[in-house]
C-alpha cells in the first residue's frame, strides 16, 4: 500500500461514516434506561404498616466513604413512632455533591432502609439543594419530578454473547 | 470601479454581511458535518437544525471579558486580530462572483464584483500573507511562549506553502494569459475546458498548499492545540479570538472562491446563474476541507516542512515548466 491508497482508503472510510445513523441519544427527550442494578438516587423505604425501615443505627454513615451521610437519631414513644425499633432517624441527610454511589450504605444498612435507586438527573443550580433531607429521600417522597421514566425495555441495547456489559 | 462610488459601496456592504453570514454558516456546517462523520448528531438545539448556533456563539463570545495580558504589547495585541480580518475580508474584494447582472424590475445592471484590477491574483497573494502579519505579530505582542511559537510556525509555514501555491498558480496564469480573475474566468470559456483538466497537478499543489495557507488540519501547526494549548491566540479571548477564527474562515472560504475561479471556472456553468454556479463550486471545496479536516492527523512539524520544499515545490516547479513548454509550443 502506497501513501496514497492509504490515505484514500482512509477518506473512503470517513465518507461512509458519514451515512451512517447518529449514535446520538437525544438526552432531554429520550432518557436512556439503567440496568436494573445502577446506582443512583438513594430511597429510604418504609415497612409495609407505614413504618420507616430506618432505625437511625448510623452504620450506613460509618459506611460511607465519602463521608456524606448524616444520620442523627432519637427515641420513639408511643405517641410518635416512626421505625419499629427503638430509635428512629430523626434527621437523615445525604450530601448528594459528595456521594460517590459506592453503594457501600446500602450494603452496611441491617434492615435494607437505604437503597440506590435509579434516578440518575441529580443536576442543581445550587449546593445546598443537593443536600437531601429525609423528606427526600424517603418513599413515598414528593413526587420525583426527575425520575426517567423508563420508556422501553432496560434492555434496549443489543445484547452480547456474555450477559449485558 | 465601474459602477461608480455609491453603489461600489453598497454592494461591498452587502458583500462584507453576505461574507459573514458564509462564515457564520460554514462553522455550523463544519460542526454539523464533522458530526455526522463521527457518527453523531453536531448541535441541533439552537433554531431548526441549529442554524442558529453560530449566533448564540456569538452571544456567548460578545459577553466574554476581554483582557490584555500582562507584559504585551497592548496596541500590537489589539490591532493584529484586526489585521488578520481585514485582509482575509479584503480578498472578496476582487473575487468575481458573476458577470454583469441587471437588478430585478429596473434596467440597472451591476457588476457582481467589486474590483476587477488587472493583477488581482497578485493582490489576492499579497492580502494573503498580509494577514499571516496578525497572527505573527499577535503571537508576539501577547507576551506567551505558545502564541510565540504559534507565530513563529504560522509564519515559516507561510513562507514554505506560498512558494508553491504561487507556482500551482501561475500554471493557470501562463494558460489563461492574464492575473485578472474575471480574466482567468473568460479564459476557460474561451479554451473550452475549465482548467482543472490540463493543470491538474496545479490543482492537487494548490489544494494542499492551501490548506497550509489557511492552516487546516492536517497542516494546523500554528495551533496545534495538542502541543501549543492554541498557538498565536493562546491569549485571546471574546470577541477578539472570535476575529481570529473569522479571519481564518473567511481565508478558506475566499481559497475556495479561488480555487472555484482558477480550476472551476469561477461563475461559469449552464443553466443555473453565474453566483450560484460560484456558490455550488465554492462548497465543494469547503466539503473538501471539511471531510479532510475528519479524516487526516495533523502532520509531524518537521514533516511539514518536508512536503513543503521536498515535495511540493519541485512538483510545481515542473508542473510550472511543463506548462510553459506547452504554452510556448501551442503559441
Ligand atoms: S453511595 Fe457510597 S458515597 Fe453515597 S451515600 Fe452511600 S456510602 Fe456514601
Ligand atoms: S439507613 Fe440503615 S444503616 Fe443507615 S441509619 Fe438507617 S438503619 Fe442504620
Amino acid at each position: 500500500m502506497s501513501p496514497v491508497t492509504d490515505n484514500l482508503k482512509g477518506f473512503s472510510v470517513t465518507f461512509r461514516h458519514l451515512f451512517r445513523k447518529p449514535v446520538t441519544q437525544q438526552f432531554p427527550e429520550y432518557k436512556r434506561p439503567v440496568y436494573p442494578r445502577f446506582r443512583g438516587r438513594h430511597r429510604l423505604h418504609r415497612h409495609e404498616n407505614g413504618l420507616e425501615k430506618c432505625v437511625g443505627c448510623s452504620l450506613c454513615a460509618a459506611a460511607c466513604p465519602a463521608d456524606c451521610i448524616r444520620v442523627v437519631a432519637a427515641e420513639n414513644t408511643p405517641e410518635e413512632r416512626y421505625s419499629p425499633g427503638e430509635r428512629y432517624a430523626r434527621i437523615y441527610e445525604i450530601n448528594m455533591s459528595r456521594c460517590i454511589f459506592c453503594g457501600y450504605c446500602e450494603l452496611a444498612c441491617p434492615f435494607d432502609a437505604i437503597t440506590l435507586g435509579h434516578d440518575y438527573e441529580l443536576a442543581e443550580m445550587s449546593r445546598d439543594a443537593l443536600v437531601y433531607t429525609k423528606q427526600m429521600l424517603l418513599e413515598p417522597g414528593p413526587e420525583a419530578r426527575r425520575t426517567p421514566v423508563a420508556p422501553v425495555d432496560p434492555y434496549d441495547i443489543p445484547a452480547q454473547e456474555d450477559g449485558p456489559a | 470601479m465601474p459602477d461608480g462610488f455609491i453603489v461600489t459601496a453598497i454592494k461591498s456592504f452587502v458583500l462584507v454581511n453576505l461574507v459573514m453570514v458564509m462564515f457564520a454558516f460554514m462553522t455550523w456546517f463544519e460542526r454539523r458535518l464533522i458530526g455526522r462523520f463521527q457518527v453523531r448528531l453536531g448541535p441541533n438545539r439552537v433554531g431548526p437544525f441549529g442554524l442558529l448556533q453560530p449566533i448564540a456563539d456569538l452571544g456567548k463570545l460578545i459577553q466574554k471579558e476581554s483582557l490584555i495580558p500582562v507584559g504585551s504589547s497592548a496596541f500590537l495585541y489589539l490591532v493584529a486580530p484586526v489585521i488578520s480580518l481585514f485582509s482575509a475580508l479584503m480578498v472578496f474584494s476582487v473575487v468575481p462572483f458573476g458577470g454583469q447582472a441587471t437588478i430585478p424590475g429596473t434596467d440597472y445592471q451591476i457588476y457582481l464584483w467589486i474590483a476587477d484590477p488587472n493583477v488581482a491574483l497578485l493582490l489576492v497573494f499579497a492580502l494573503g500573507s498580509f494577514s499571516f502579519y496578525g497572527f505573527l505579530v499577535g503571537g508576539w505582542s501577547s507576551s506567551s511562549k505558545y502564541s510565540l511559537y504559534g507565530s513563529m510556525r504560522a509564519v515559516s509555514q507561510l513562507v514554505s506553502y506560498e512558494v508553491s501555491l504561487a507556482l500551482a498558480v501561475i500554471g493557470v496564469v501562463m494558460m489563461s494569459q492574464t492575473l485578472s480573475l474575471t480574466g482567468i474566468v473568460d479564459a476557460q470559456q474561451r479554451d473550452g475546458v475549465w482548467y482543472i483538466v490540463p493543470q491538474f497537478a496545479g490543482f492537487v499543489i494548490y489544494l494542499l498548499a492551501s490548506t497550509a495557507e489557511v492552516s487546516r488540519i492536517p497542516f494546523d501547526l500554528p495551533e496545534a492545540e495538542g502541543e501549543l494549548v492554541a498557538g498565536y491566540h493562546t491569549e485571546y479571548g471574546g470577541m477578539r479570538w472570535a476575529m481570529f477564527q473569522n479571519a481564518e474562515y473567511i481565508a478558506l472560504i475566499a481559497f475556495s472562491a479561488l480555487a472555484s475561479i482558477l480550476f472551476l471556472g469561477g461563475y461559469d456553468g449552464p443553466v443555473l446563474p453565474g453566483p450560484l454556479w460560484m456558490l455550488i463550486k465554492m462548497f465543494i471545496f469547503l466539503f473538501l476541507s471539511i471531510w479532510v479536516r475528519s479524516t487526516l492527523p495533523r502532520v509531524r512539524y518537521d514533516r511539514l516542512m518536508t512536503i513543503g520544499w521536498k515535495v511540493l515545490l519541485p512538483l510545481a516547479t515542473v508542473n510550472l515548466l511543463v506548462t510553459s513548454a506547452i504554452v510556448a509550443y501551442r503559441a
